[in-house]
């Protein structure tokens, strides 16, 4: 098998780099394991978000808004050529304070990001009683929320579907259940084996947490590790959640998704008994109608956290051609990763201040 | 052609005679029964419309593990109507698409 | 957050040396050896009366139902008063919703969530119905063989006006047997049995003789058949359930043309299969059976499984029937006992080893029986515009088109359209679903797997989740 350009991992990041990379006329294929993987993308919140995004690194906030605001073009694009609803919507988000710690923490970190940008980076912190007129069900214990106009959510598995579904009408191919366990430079590209061999001019490693092992074998240093993440789905009801937040939304088939923990657990991705229930129980005491919900299932999914929580985007000084995408936010960062990352990717222009994501900054 | 979905009382069971309310009207059951069996007998041709196509569904596997039986009993949602007992004055309906979010107990 | 460890949370939880779950013939046979010896043991099953799926309702089934079900419910009476032993706590209505890797319980009864600390447990979960997919067959009125004998046992109904029977399996020409007696009336009865099953069976034909019992109800049931004048119909196929707003007719092929029947209840069937939700959300290895189409959990001759304190038992752990189911259960009660170290261990072993005696004859039969009813590829691998996820309503055409997108199995099918999502959590569309995309991608299902069963296995409210968190503070 040959192509122009191999990806290799089909997560969400995966999908959006290949799908923008054939729109702009590339020769792409991606390739990637079977049904049993570690995966983020099929694991995650479904958030658009924006708010707090970027503490300690403007660029990733301007990187973050700028997503978020092609965000709707992006799903137009897609709806229109794959008929596939993505449920985007960007009402702006709230993120719940339950103690007055919490909202003085929240409101000085917002006010620190806001401070080092010289954009507009909208956000108002909101009293109960007020945010009571946004979100009549929120209960007693909520102190406040911060709310951010910017933020929404979309459904992330219909995302992958759409960019798969479309990514293929273009032309592109998809190799399924091969994990790639070398690479190597040849004169004009790189080869790769997993069981089969591929062979491709340009690599894109979107491997998620497998980055770092195949990172090594084109000379990057990528340094990502596991976090686990686990969240509840409840039985559909009635949509009566106006704003999503970053612990609770209403999905929209109905259903209300829950979560989510921050945990170093290494490679386990079951769920635990303990870490749910403090979930349910946090979630009760921002919207106490939900007590009676049923949670039909509960999940846990890894994110790929780079040691300061930003995405690297790098292209290998010994082997040129081949180049890593790996981020947490990979579905608000699907729309800047398509339209714009593959501009850089496919040799066509390079946005600014893309040496901030190089992940040269771990190795001193 | 074919006539109602309903159920006959083939074997006399001694129990108690109870009545239940199912959508303004009042049927009877017998203690000791599940309220799905209770609906066959009385011939209650289904038990909800999917939240999903609105497609309408009846008991179908009678041991709680279908989904195809969720109904609202004393105004508790989406409860399975084959795993719980009839009781006198229980009130029984059907479930029509998703819950409404404050429903409860 | 308030943080609480594990440990914590459950210092509040009642500890048991064995906890058995499932009281159909497996786990009571379990519960009435422990209890023999006095061994703390609670039994818990989410129904409100033991006895399984077999012996449902039976601990006050009057004379008049025992006439109708056949002499041979009457051991299920002795079966249940296993639970009379003073050290087994029997609790009726208690759902298992998740087992953690440490042994830990978690249920819901009418009055809540708990949890149990165990030593050992033995899982005897039973089978489920295999799914019988084809087009109509999420119309109200269509029903499972199992459920319309359960509202046969347990409130004395019977299908009213035409009821049609179709499928293949044991409990299908039993339920007819059943019914018949009621006094109720069969429209017809349709079997899907393909023709070259009986050829392929034919070689176990002499272990099925060993089962003189067997074979005797087998030759009765022909007789009660033909004696009621019921048509029958054989080697059936294309079937379709029609009707708008519920089941109004059959239409399927059999004898070379098409033929279609009006029915106001149509019972389905084709066989049974092991619940595995349990097993499987405990990531335990299942093994493929290729003549079954189903997955049996990894285990071993006392059904020991990959985690040391647990066995499981009965039809979960492969399909017997009821007798074998018992003795199975017996067996993993005197392996677990061993391993609790309460008793004499020569002596559990003795019992051990006649117990597997008495267990492999019993096996004999099953070849036979396995082969003749496999179900038949039209439901394996249904039309494209039969609903196989009844829940979230995915099709077989759905399924088709996601693997043609590149997925190679369930876990990313649920991704892409959501099958295996709903309530019912996959247990009526997994098996499907497996063997849809493996026949998709022309590969064995044992390369396709199944999905990641994840808890609760049983859906329950977020003030159950909390308050487990709360017990323990
Ligand atoms: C709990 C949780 C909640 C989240 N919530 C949000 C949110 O609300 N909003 C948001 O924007 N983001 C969210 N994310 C993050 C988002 O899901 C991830 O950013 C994104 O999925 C990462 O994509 P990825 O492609 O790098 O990794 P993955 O999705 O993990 O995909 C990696 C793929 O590569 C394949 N692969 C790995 N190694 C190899 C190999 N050697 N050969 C071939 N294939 C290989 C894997 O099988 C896998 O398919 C969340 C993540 C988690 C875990
Ligand atoms: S009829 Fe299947 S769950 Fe009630």
């Amino acid at each position: 098998m040959e192509s122009e350009f191999a990806i290799v991992g089909g997560g969400i990041l995966g999908i959006s780099i290949a799908w923008g990379l054939q729109r702009i006329g590339r020769d792409v294929m991606v390739i990637d394991e079977g049904d049993f993987a570690f995966r983020a993308s099929r694991g995650n919140f479904g958030l658009v978000w924006v708010q707090g995004k970027g503490d300690g690194l403007p660029d990733y906030t301007r990187w973050t808004l700028r997503s978020a605001s092609l965000w709707p073009d992006f799903a137009d694009e897609l709806e229109d050529t794959t008929g596939i609803k993505l449920e985007l919507s960007q009402p702006g988000g709230i993120d719940f304070c339950l103690s007055n710690d919490e909202a003085e923490n929240a409101v000085a970190r917002l006010s620190g990001i806001r401070d080092s940008l010289s954009i507009d980076y909208p956000f108002e912190y909101i009293e109960n009683t007020e945010l009571r007129k946004l979100t009549p069900e929120i209960g007693p214990d909520v102190v406040g929320g911060t709310y951010c106009p910017k933020d929404g959510h979309v459904n992330p598995l219909y995302l992958l579907r759409a960019l798969y579904t479309d990514f293929q009408s273009r032309g592109g191919r998809v190799v399924n259940g091969v994990s790639v366990d070398k690479i190597k430079q040849e004169n004009s590209g790189f080869r790769l084996s997993g069981g089969v061999e591929m062979f491709a001019q340009k690599v894109v490693l979107c491997a998620g947490l497998g980055n770092r092992k195949l990172g090594e074998m084109v000379g990057l240093n990528v340094p990502v590790e596991p976090n686990r993440g686990q969240i509840m789905i409840c039985e559909r009801v009635i949509p009566f959640m106006r704003y999503p937040s970053v612990q609770i939304r209403q999905v929209g088939e109905g259903a209300v998704q829950i979560g989510d923990s921050k945990e170093n657990v290494g490679f386990d991705d079951r769920t635990s008994p303990e870490v749910i229930s403090r979930i349910a129980r946090r979630a009760i005491k921002i919207y106490p109608l939900l007590s009676h919900l049923r949670t039909i299932r509960t999940w846990a999914a890894l994110r790929v956290m780079s040691p300061d929580g930003f995405p690297i985007y790098q292209q290998s000084d010994a082997h040129p051609g081949a180049y890593v995408v790996t981020c947490h936010s990979g579905i608000t960062l699907a729309a800047i990763h398509a339209l714009v990352l593959t501009r850089w990717i496919g040799g066509e222009d390079q946005p600014k201040n893309l040496e901030s994501f190089s992940g040269k900054r771990f190795s001193i | 052609m074919a006539s109602v979905f309903r159920f006959s009382r083939s074997i006399n069971r001694d129990t108690r005679l109870v009545s239940i309310q199912f959508e303004n009207q009042v049927i009877e059951a017998r203690e000791g029964e599940t309220i799905a069996a209770a609906l066959l007998a009385n011939g209650i041709d289904f038990t909800r419309k999917t939240p999903v196509n609105g497609q309408a569904r009846a008991p179908f596997c009678m041991v709680g593990t279908c989904f195809e039986c969720l109904m609202e009993v004393d105004q508790i949602p989406n409860l399975q109507a084959c795993m719980i007992e009839v009781q006198e004055g229980m009130v029984v309906g059907r479930m029509y698409g998703p819950r409404n979010p404050d429903d409860d107990t | 957050m308030v943080g609480c460890t594990a440990q914590e949370i459950l210092t509040m939880t009642h500890k048991s040396p064995l906890v058995i779950i499932g009281a159909g013939p497996a786990g009571l046979a379990a519960a009435d050896v422990a209890g023999r010896l006095g061994i703390d043991t609670i039994v818990l099953d989410d129904q409100k009366s033991a006895g399984g799926q077999i012996y449902r309702g039976l601990s006050d089934i009057g004379d008049n139902l025992l006439k109708v079900l056949g002499p041979e419910y009457k051991s299920g009476r002795e079966l249940v008063s296993g639970l009379e032993h003073a050290s087994v706590t029997w609790k009726p209505q208690a759902t298992v919703w998740q087992i953690t890797e440490d042994g830990t319980v978690y249920y819901s009864d009418p009055t809540g969530s708990s949890y149990l600390q165990s030593e050992q447990v033995i899982l005897a979960t039973g089978a489920l119905e295999r799914p019988m997919p084809f087009p109509g067959w999420t119309l109200p009125g269509v029903m499972t063989a199992g459920g319309i004998q359960i509202a046969l046992k347990t409130a004395g109904l019977t299908p009213e006006g035409e009821f049609v029977l179709v499928g293949s399996g044991p409990l299908l020409l039993l339920l007819t047997r059943q019914v018949l007696n009621a006094g109720g009336k069969i429209t017809a009865l349709i079997e899907t049995t393909p023709r070259q099953n009986s050829f392929r069976a034919l070689k176990y034909f002499p272990g099925m003789l060993k089962s003189r019992e067997l074979l005797r109800s087998g030759i009765q049931l022909t007789g009660v058949i033909r004696k009621h004048g019921i048509p029958h119909y054989r080697h059936a196929s294309s079937l379709t359930a029609v009707g708008k707003e519920k089941v109004e007719g059959l239409q399927f092929r059999s004898g070379g043309r098409m033929h279609e029947l009006g029915c106001s209840v149509l019972g389905i069937h084709i066989g049974v299969v092991p619940n595995i939700q349990i097993s499987r959300h405990l990531n335990l290895s299942h093994d493929w059976q290729p003549v079954q189409h189903c997955w049996y959990p990894r285990t071993g001759p006392c059904g020991e499984t990959e985690l040391s304190w647990l066995r499981i038992a009965g039809d979960g752990r492969g399909i017997f029937g009821a007798k074998a189911a018992e003795l199975q259960g017996t067996l993993a009660a005197w392996s677990a006992i061993v391993s609790l170290d309460k008793t004499d261990q020569s002596g559990a072993k003795e019992m051990i080893q006649i117990t597997k005696e008495k267990l492999l004859p019993l096996s004999s039969a099953r070849p036979f029986i396995d082969c003749l009813y496999a179900p038949s590829q039209e439901f394996l691998t249904p039309a494209d515009e039969t609903i196989v996820c009844r829940c979230e309503e995915v099709s077989a055409g759905d399924i088709r088109s996601y693997v043609d997108l590149g997925c190679t199995g369930p876990n990313q099918t649920k991704s892409f359209g959501r099958p295996g999502m709903g309530p019912c959590q996959g247990r009526y569309c997994g098996l499907v679903v497996s063997e849809l995309i493996a026949d998709q991608r022309q590969v064995p299902v044992s390369e396709v797997g199944y999905y990641r069963i994840r808890p609760p296995i049983k859906p329950v409210t977020l003030a159950e989740l909390a308050s487990l968190h709360k017990q323990g503070m």
